[in-house]
């Protein structure tokens, strides 16, 4: 028995090449990108590193325009961690309570419903939660004490905010994830539903869980316009939440503008966009980490 | 029927059960006294294991409605008031795939302790635990990784960990099922020898698709067809004397 098999037409055969090139070429710009985008802030940003480094962790104040000038980023790193900090003490419990929720009590239709609710809370732009920081939340802390609304708190609350839709939806992923034996194990032993989540669903989604953490953190220390906003800009280590703050992210935001391109005050800014890089690329890479070990066991 | 005696520790009386409006239980009465070893067989979707899910309210829906009265353990399970909790932790269950919990080994065993007897001592607990690992043969397997993660272990000594886990709760019924289906012809015959090793000190009623294995291990048997209870005799007769036409048609081989 012959098998007649019929000859494509070469134009059909060079469409297909074209369009697998095309994919692996979109598949690959990613890596490009991430090169360029840090060769790009590298070219400018190194050189000031290699000559500066060491007294931008010795001085102790930012005074990029005075003569000499003071590049001590000290307090603009503790400015980021302060406020990456606090917004984490009040989005990991909410938001790890709402994926809980959303994941093992609520209703089917409560469930979609907040879903598309947390997605929306997601798409509000940055400079909008900036107006809700000064317009809503400064108020508040004053009536709650603060000298200055605009402060690390606030900072952190708006950050907070921010975050939250990204912890709750990948956290309610990271649960739901956890196969349904566990679930039935845990009930059929007379567990209730929150002893059932406690004791078997938290440490079964533990890497999961821990991943949403990381990338909210990668994500509220790029964060920029809200903070810049919100949080009075005053570079200073603080020492209260009541302290105004400024971050490596509102810095560069503030200041680029008004720096002499070309200048050292430029280079300098350039600079705390390296290290920020490092920073969001370590926590991104930890996250990472923690996931490829959760395929691994 | 006469009443056995000593009193019955499962009792099911009319129990009908509907999901939505498919009837899946209809009718079915039966007693089973304590120590003795049940199986259920009967082709698949007859009610085999909706009818055991009963007995721990596993099948606990707000579309599924349950009549007639069914008592496990001295509890009226289906009543209102019924502590749910307390009679899971007096009947156990046991599911088709191993399913221990992703904690350590030890932390499995000593789950259904840390739910429900909080007061324990570290070295009453530790007993608790050598205990039940020696009961199902397992402590010597397991004794110097009780820290490792109990995901580490072949599929048949999970589940005997999870037969294991169910002791110390001193449960008076184990609920098993399909608990082989998911092992190799070793791994069935370690659980069904753990099965009769427990004969007489636990209630086991086991939904089995194995014909063999129902004959093996069980002192009774219970044949199910399309939600009803067609036919409850010690095993031997059943198999060899079935009472019912559609008993020794399945057992025949003629379906299912």
């Amino acid at each position: 028995m012959s098998i007649h098999r019929r000859t494509r037409p070469a134009a059909s055969v060079y469409a297909e090449k074209a369009i697998e090139v095309v994919i692996h070429l979109c598949g690959y710009s990613a890596i490009l990108f991430i090169i360029a985008i840090f060769g790009f802030i590298g070219r400018e940003g190194i050189g000031f590193l290699s000559t500066h480094i060491v007294g931008m962790f010795t001085q102790t104040s930012w005074n990029p325009t005075h003569d000499p000038a003071d590049f001590g980023i000290l307090a603009l790193l503790a400015g980021t961690f302060w406020c990456v900090g606090l917004s984490l003490l009040i989005s990991v419990p909410i938001g790890l309570g709402s994926a809980v929720y959303l994941s093992e009590f609520a209703p089917e239709r409560t469930r979609e419903i907040l879903k598309i609710v947390v997605e929306l809370l997601a798409a509000i732009p940055s400079v909008v939660w900036g107006f809700i920081g000064v317009m809503i939340v400064n108020p508040m802390l004053q009536a709650l004490g603060a000298q200055v609304g605009l402060n690390g708190l606030n900072g952190a609350i708006v950050l907070a905010l921010m975050t939250l839709p990204l912890l709750v939806s990948l956290g309610e992923d990271a649960l739901r994830a956890v196969p349904d034996s566990y679930r039935q194990a845990a009930t059929a032993m007379g567990a209730t539903r929150w002893e059932m989540v406690w004791r078997v669903l938290m440490p079964a989604a533990r890497r999961g869980l821990l991943v949403a953490v990381l990338l909210g953190v990668g994500r509220a220390v790029g964060e920029t316009m809200a903070v810049l906003m919100a949080t009075g800009n005053s570079v200073r280590i603080p020492t209260s939440v009541y302290d105004p703050v400024r971050t490596l992210t509102a810095t560069i935001a503030a200041e680029l503008g008004e720096a002499v391109r070309g200048g050292e005050h430029y280079q300098a800014l350039f600079g705390l966009g390296v290290i920020l890089f490092i920073i969001t690329f370590f926590v991104n890479l930890i996250a990472e980490w923690t996931l490829r070990g959760n395929r691994s066991t | 029927m006469n009443a056995p005696s000593p009193a019955p520790v499962v009792s099911a009386e009319t129990l009908s059960l509907w999901y939505g409006s498919f009837r899946a239980l209809n009718g079915v009465s039966f007693d089973v006294t304590h120590g003795e070893i049940v199986s259920l067989i009967g082709p698949s979707g007859c009610g085999k294991s909706t009818l055991i899910r009963c007995m721990n309210r596993m099948n606990d829906a707000p579309t599924n409605r349950i009549e007639g009265k069914l008592h496990v353990s001295g509890y009226d399970v289906q009543a209102k008031g019924t502590d749910v909790l307390a009679l899971r932790r007096d009947v156990g269950m046991v599911f088709q795939r191993p399913n221990p919990l992703p904690l350590s080994i030890r932390e499995n065993v000593l789950f259904g302790v840390r739910l429900h007897a909080k007061h324990l001592s570290k070295a009453e607990s530790e007993a608790l635990l050598q205990e039940s690992l020696e009961d199902v043969g397992l402590w010597d397997q397991v004794k110097d990784r009780l820290e490792r993660d109990a995901e580490t272990l072949s599929l048949e000594a999970r589940q005997k960990l999870c037969i294991a886990r169910l002791l110390p709760l001193k449960p008076r019924v184990l609920l098993m099922d399909e608990p082989c289906s998911a092992l190799d012809p070793d791994g069935i015959g370690a659980v069904e020898e753990l099965m009769d090793r427990l004969r007489g000190r636990y209630t086991q009623i086991i939904v089995t698709h194995n014909m063999q294995q129902a004959r093996r291990v069980s002192d009774r048997c219970m044949f199910m067809l399309m939600g009803e209870l067609v036919e409850m005799s010690p095993t031997a007769s059943l198999f060899t004397t079935p009472r019912d036409e559609r008993t020794a048609r399945y057992i025949e081989g003629r379906y299912g």
